[in-house]
């Protein structure tokens, strides 16, 4: 229906240079826009691929790297976890089921070889035997692009850990870390019940480390330019450049670049918004919501986005219009989160349908202020209660939503439905299988 | 001297909302609006540690567990390992909720 791919740009954007530099120390980091993508020219522009070595890990860990998307967790710790594992395994995630953000698959589009060097690094670290790069296999781009690109690595050089692709099934928690493994050793992409955890014992019951493409992306600089060349752009607690996804009511819906910090004001004025956000949903459909008049000065960040109740997660940023129904568009998303849940825990099973009917009846402005207090009883009784974090991604959300909608839901209540919903949020995919 | 004090775990996957364990322990479980069993978090108390053993014999689906603290119930979601602590969460029960886990 309407995702928010199509004619998608990515750009750059940096508060403190006006035009991008071929200078690998400035921005762009990730993405070199029109660039070609090829080996040669990724080569030229980064410089050679160093080999990997504990000095890489000690050197992430001084960069302050967090993995990119959507659990926040210091990554060298990560890779401490598993390294010198027997034949441990690494897993790169750019399934990205999450509707509001494309970044990975941008990433994946147009820097494979910066994806595959961060993989070939840290394989090499950990010790790794393998390494497999997951991709959404609706992603026809992103596979096209690190098909070709690993291709070109057969032929030009041999990477000592070979990049194995899979491509998986397009549902939302197919991504999530314990679904990916359980896929990946020959069942659905559905989580499980943990532990053991990946690091302990993952694909083949080997320790696995897996990590988001992007966070690959950064390592494979990190270990190219060093820790403080890293910290050169972010703030001290969350260091660096991140690729966010910016859509709904902006002119110039896109993957950006930023430097960790930026004010989100700044973010959606370089993406064409108009200014009139009557709200924004950070982190997707597992974020928050955020007030409109609250945007402009806040810093886009794990740290100052936790700090106001928010979440960066993988770096969406969906602009809500002032035309656009917030509550019917949490309803619809709602739905959608339902239909998406991999089934297998009760209350995610019963409780979601529960909340966004529920919901429902608050766009009808049908059960009035008895329906609020129904949703958020059902909030906290899904909480934490899922092998997963889905039933707690859809509570945060619509609690926000609770919140930030306040003054839309006594609307509804004192005059029934607004205007139909416009459909600002993307769920476009349809529920398909796990294998 | 260390006495470990032990909770109450569901593998919610395997959980069929038979109820059964709260039937047994209304102390420590209670049912949400579906059926399904809601923990105290907090480790079982002394006197009910014999009825929470029952309880975990008598699930129908094996799905739940005593485990020593700390708990890592429900936790899946994101990439969050805790890597230097190998876990203490290996008991007797462990082995029947794996196989209990089994999909599909």
């Amino acid at each position: 229906m309407n995702q928010p791919t199509g004619t998608r740009s990515t750009v750059t954007l940096d508060p403190r240079q006006a035009e991008p530099a071929p200078d690998p120390l400035t921005l762009p980091r990730l993405l070199p826009g029109d660039a070609d993508p090829g080996l040669e020219a990724h080569f030229a522009r980064l410089g050679p691929m160093p080999g990997g070595s504990p000095w890489v890990i000690d050197e992430v860990d001084a960069a302050g790297l967090r993995g990119r998307g959507g659990g926040g967790f210091p990554t060298a710790a990560k890779m401490r976890a598993v390294a010198g594992a027997r034949q441990c395994v690494v897993v790169a995630n750019g399934t990205e089921g999450e509707p509001t953000s494309s970044k990975d698959k941008a990433l994946l589009a147009g820097s494979p070889h910066l994806v595959l060097d961060g993989i070939s690094i840290a394989a090499e670290t950990v010790g790794a035997s393998e390494a497999i790069l997951c991709v959404d296999r609706a992603a026809s781009a992103a596979i096209r692009a690190v098909e070709a690109a690993v291709a070109e690595r057969r032929q030009v050089f041999a990477d000592r850990v070979p990049v194995r692709i899979e491509t998986t099934p397009s549902r939302y928690v197919a991504g999530e870390e314990s679904a990916l493994v359980h896929f990946l050793n020959g069942g659905d992409a559905r989580p499980v019940f943990v532990p053991p955890r990946p690091f302990e014992r993952g694909v083949r019951r080997r320790p696995t480390l897996v990590n988001n493409v992007e966070t690959f992306a950064h390592l494979a600089l990190i270990a190219r330019f060093g820790a403080d060349w890293f910290r050169s752009l972010g703030t001290d607690a969350d260091p660096g450049t991140a690729l966010v996804t910016v859509s709904g009511a902006v002119a110039r819906p896109g993957v950006y670049e930023v430097p960790m910090g930026i004010a989100l004001g700044e973010v959606l004025r370089v993406a064409g918004g108009h200014g009139n956000a009557q709200a924004v949903l950070a982190g997707g459909y597992a974020g928050r919501w955020i007030p409109g008049a609250a945007v402009a000065a806040l810093p886009l960040d794990p740290t100052s986005l936790k700090r106001v109740g928010a979440t960066f997660g993988c770096g969406a940023v969906a602009v809500l219009g002032a035309e656009s129904c917030g509550l019917a568009e949490t309803a619809r998303v709602a739905w959608w989160m339902s239909g998406e849940s991999a089934g297998q825990c009760g209350p995610c099973v019963h409780g979601l349908p529960a909340i966004a009917g529920a919901l429902d009846a608050l766009v009808a402005g049908d059960r009035g202020r008895k329906a609020e207090r129904q949703v958020r009883r059902w909030l906290e009784m899904v909480e934490g209660r899922g092998a997963c974090h889905h039933p707690d991604g859809v509570a945060g959300f619509v609690r926000s939503a609770l919140d930030v909608f306040a003054a839309e839901i006594e609307h509804h209540r004192r005059h029934g439905p607004c205007r139909p919903s416009a459909g600002v949020l993307p769920t476009g995919r349809s529920a398909g299988g796990w294998r | 001297m260390a006495v470990t004090r032990r909770r109450l775990v569901v593998d919610p996957i395997a959980c069929d909302g038979h109820g059964i364990c709260a039937e047994l322990l209304p102390e420590v479980i209670r049912r949400d609006d579906w059926g399904y069993p809601i923990i105290d978090p907090e480790p079982v108390a002394f006197g009910l540690e014999g009825l929470a053993k029952r309880a975990v014999a008598a699930c129908p689906k094996l799905a739940l567990a005593l485990r020593d603290a700390p708990v890592t119930h429900g936790r899946g979601g994101s990439s969050s390992p805790r890597p230097p602590a190998r876990p203490a969460a290996r008991t007797a029960t462990a082995g029947r909720a794996g196989k209990a886990r089994r999909l599909s």
